[in-house]
């Protein structure tokens, strides 16, 4: 049967309003005898009727607004085939504001044709679209100068526009396969050679497509795993435990030892699990697939797992992207985001824009504050927890990222440069507020005299459903009624208060409980919380928040830490007068409460 | 990989994408070719399980042996099998067959209509009862807010604009001239409360890609789209009234395969047997910007 399967490539088509990429689209449908029997027929007779020139493009314009406005708005795939393989080309929207499914469009093609006005020469799109397919990841790019019928087929109005527009886009380190002069209208050197530009010796668009490499090979980058999910079905006794994803590079073989980031934890690929294939001992780049682990550990959607003896991924919080934004409001300073970046959601900062490009002059612009629509940017980002990366020129699916604003997807962007060795805001922000703190005219000495016992942010931590908050409230009870002061928080309680202005935001949420337990501790209570499903890094976050002073952590249940040491253990079926009694020894032992038996 | 490899792992990363970031989530079900290979990609995505409710919207006017097929199929592979209907236009006879309407205005009834309100629970849903074997009410009300869809790009103009995750707002409409940019399979998945949003898996598939994947992984098909012996066999299914067989000797998976590929249907329209689209040139189009699939 697989030789039966032909190759199937995407190719994108761009370039400025009304310089002929819909007609050059419908010239190639028609050319190759690719249409469905009587669309042709069925369109001219709809321009018959309509009083109106037949035009290539309505063939393509198959919604109403667009014929009627003359553009096309979206995307549009169009299905064509020549002897070696099928085409998908996708018609990408020309106008400035549909730079967003020009993206759409460019973002999926292995090869791109843009199309520039031989008569009009090189505008502003041609320019942009350029720049962005760059971006965007498309390596192959041919170049058709359109219209040359206007022009009455003259070398020097192609020779002129080859030598700019190769200048302008040597200049963002893309070289063309090729330009080729045509005309889409009279379908010259569509398919065939025109004998109108006897001194054009290159190769047909035909002939050029077919030249086009397909996606080049990534199974011999490092492997890359973002999982996606991890699934458990109990239907049908189905005991596996799958972490399911899409191999993003390089491949795997059962048996591989493997370490998922940021987690850090390691296991080994136990089975390769499938549906309706023989049992698999490797898989490649692109396959989506499911592993089950020699070991049940802990890990979340989000995580990247790689090979632990490969070139593993960076992990850090702060990074250098070039960035395209076209969200409605503008990219600002100091707001959170939401960051997509492989299978990982991650809340972002924009910490600083380097400069601005501007894609059409490639000028730089420095001393933007925010990134408007349609700027292009170097910036650097924060995230507010570590996720890991790849730099893109070493992986391309590792190393870019979108941002969404509000619901939307208003940006894309590649991870150009590692920066999380420097300080992040966290670090600096807490330094700024301890060198400020301002003290009242009671010690932290003078207060544990009085209250009897030192002040402590007590963390119950665990998965949900271990029975943490009866045992976190007995706790509270139990410290009463020896008349310490102490206080139970219930995190619902200020899920509705304090972080009203925050749903869905569980990193910015830690980041409050931290700095509300530096002020409980601070008045030298035994401030008393649960925290469910935390990771290293939000206790590593609660604890940075509440310097100078303490945080007692315990865990209730399964251990999911991967490095962080837990001060006390409690296991999940113990009940909750044990569970108490071991919280105050270790209380007493660290010397946090006096030895009330004395 | 090669090309039908890519289209299933693709679809596969799109169904669990769907999966993870939607609570509650459905996939329509029409019981045509394309949507038993969406649930096949489904038992794929979730390695034999079926974890979403397969919704499909009953006109009463399905061929009888699609719904035979369905009901066997929710049995043997234990789906979580759901239908809704538009019993008022039916029971008043606002159809196409009865002659009260129109062909496009009976589809906006019993399809569109009965799908709105299915989706958001506003009228009543029937749930397979695996003990019973047999429907009962689903005291479930809940909306959906995602729904898998089976479309194919290739299908007709309208289709070939839609995005992998395509919202619609608080009154079913999509709105094509702005729909959100998906790229590097990132796509939009934050929705303002009220919207859904429509899922589509298999549209970069086209017909003969969707006749060669049945054929690889030897998937069920409804018999109607078989020549019976009479020379006669359904390219695409949908309500009796409105759709024709078509002349055809193909009797087997691989026949329909060289039908399509460099035979007689190689370079014409698949939907060329559905009166419905004929009766305006945008009706399709207009149909889909209302909620029809």
């Amino acid at each position: 049967m697989v030789h039966n399967i032909r190759e199937s490539i995407n190719i994108v088509i761009v370039g400025h309003v009304d310089h002929g990429k819909s007609t050059v689209i419908g010239r190639l449908l028609v050319d190759t005898d690719s249409l469905p029997k009587g669309k042709l027929q069925q369109v001219k007779e709809m321009c018959l009727r309509n009083s109106k020139p037949f035009e290539y493009a309505f063939l393509l314009d198959a919604l109403k607004d667009e014929q009627s406005q003359g553009i096309t708005i979206d995307t549009a795939r169009s299905f064509f085939k020549t002897k070696k393989r099928d085409y998908i080309i996708i018609d990408a929207p020309g106008h400035i504001e549909f730079l967003k499914n020009m993206i759409t469009g460019a973002a999926r093609a292995e090869a791109a044709l843009l199309v520039i006005d031989a008569h009009e020469g090189i505008k502003e799109n041609s320019k942009r679209h350029g720049h962005m397919v760059s971006m965007l990841g498309v390596k192959q790019i041919t170049v058709l100068v359109n219209k040359m019928d206007i022009v009455g087929y003259r070398q020097e109005v192609f020779d002129g526009i080859k030598k700019t527009y190769s200048d302008f886009l040597n200049q963002i380190n893309i070289v063309p396969l090729s330009f080729i002069p045509i005309s889409a209208l009279e379908g010259e050197n569509i398919t065939v050679h025109s004998n109108k530009m006897e001194w054009y010796n290159g190769q047909t668009v035909l002939e050029q497509l077919d030249k086009f490499n397909q996606a080049k090979n990534l199974d011999q980058k490092p492997f890359r795993f973002p999982v996606q999910d991890i699934y458990k079905f109990t239907q049908d006794n189905d005991d596996r435990r799958i972490v399911a994803g899409t191999v993003d590079s390089g491949s795997v073989d059962v048996g591989d030892e493997v370490i998922f980031l940021p987690s850090n934890k390691k296991s080994a690929i136990k089975s390769i699990e499938s549906f309706n294939t023989p049992v698999k001992s490797a898989v490649q780049t692109g396959e989506a697939t499911g592993f089950t682990l020699t070991t049940q550990i802990y890990i979340r959607p989000g995580e990247i797992m790689a090979k632990a003896n490969d070139i593993l991924p960076k992990v850090g919080s702060r990074f250098k992207a070039n960035i395209f934004w076209v969200g409605m409001a503008p990219m600002i300073k100091d707001k959170f985001y939401k960051l997509k970046h492989a299978s990982s959601q991650a809340y972002v900062k924009l910490i600083e824009i380097k400069q601005a490009i501007d894609a059409v002059d490639l000028s730089t612009v420095s001393n933007k504050q925010q990134l408007d629509r349609h700027d292009v940017a170097e910036c650097i980002l924060e995230t507010m927890k570590p996720i890991a990366f790849d730099i893109v020129d070493d992986n391309e699916g590792t190393g870019r990222f979108v941002v969404v604003d509000n619901y939307e997807i208003a940006g894309g962007g590649i991870i150009v440069e590692n920066y999380s060795t420097q300080d992040s805001t966290l670090k600096q922000h807490i330094r700024e507020r301890e060198s400020i703190w301002e003290k009242g005219l009671i010690t932290s000495a003078q207060r544990f005299e009085h209250h009897k016992h030192k002040a402590k942010f007590i963390a119950f931590t665990g998965t949900i459903g271990t029975g943490k908050r009866a045992i976190a409230k007995a706790l509270e009870k139990e410290l009463f009624s020896y008349e310490y002061n102490t206080y139970y928080l219930g995190i619902a309680n200020i899920e509705k208060g304090l972080d009203s202005d925050i749903s869905g935001n569980p990193e910015e949420r830690m980041r409050r409980l931290g700095e509300l337990a530096r002020i409980m501790t601070d008045a030298g209570l035994i401030f008393i919380t649960t925290i469910d499903d935390a990771d290293d890094y939000d206790i590593e976050t609660l604890k940075l928040l509440n310097e100078p002073n303490e945080i007692l952590v315990i865990n209730v249940g399964e251990n999911n830490f991967s490095h962080y040491s837990v001060d006390l253990q409690i296991p999940a079926n113990e009940s909750v007068e044990q569970a108490v009694k071991k919280v105050f020894e270790l209380l007493k032992f660290r010397d946090i409460i006096l030895d009330y038996s004395i | 990989m090669e090309h039908l490899e890519k289209l299933e792992a693709q679809s596969v990363y799109i169904i669990r994408e769907a999966y993870r970031e939607f609570k509650n989530l459905c996939m329509l079900w029409s019981i045509g070719k394309d949507s038993t290979v969406l649930l096949w990609l489904t038992r794929k995505a979730f390695f034999g399980h079926v974890p979403v409710p397969l919704v499909h919207i009953d006109t009463h006017y399905k061929i009888p042996e699609m719904i035979e097929y369905r009901n066997r199929l929710a049995l043997e592979w234990n789906l979580n099998m759901i239908y809704g209907e538009n019993k008022e236009a039916l029971e008043n006879k606002q159809t196409f067959p009865d002659g009260k309407v129109d062909r496009i205005a009976c589809c906006k009834n019993l399809k569109s209509e009965a799908l709105k309100r299915t989706l958001s629970g506003e009228w009543p849903r029937y749930r397979m009862d695996h003990n019973q074997k047999k429907y009962v009410i689903d005291t479930n009300k809940e909306p959906y807010t995602g729904v898998i869809v089976g479309v194919r790009a290739d299908e007709e103009g309208s289709r070939s604009k839609e995005r992998y995750f395509s919202p619609r707002d608080k009154n079913n409409e999509w709105d094509v001239g702005d729909q959100p940019p998906e790229f590097w399979n990132q796509f939009k998945t934050d929705f303002a409360p009220g919207t859904h949003v429509r899922v589509h898996p298999l549209l970069d598939w086209t017909e003969l890609n969707i006749w060669e994947y049945i054929d690889r992984e030897n998937i069920p098909m409804v018999s109607l789209y078989f020549n019976q012996g009479k020379g006669k066999r359904y390219r695409s299914l949908g309500c009796y009234p409105c759709t024709k067989p078509v002349d055809s000797d193909a009797k087997t998976v691989k026949e329909i395969i060289k039908e399509l590929r460099s035979g007689k249907f190689a370079n014409i329209a698949e939907r060329s047997g559905r009166e419905q689209d004929k009766e305006d040139g945008g009706g399709l189009e207009k149909l889909r910007r209302d909620g029809y699939m």
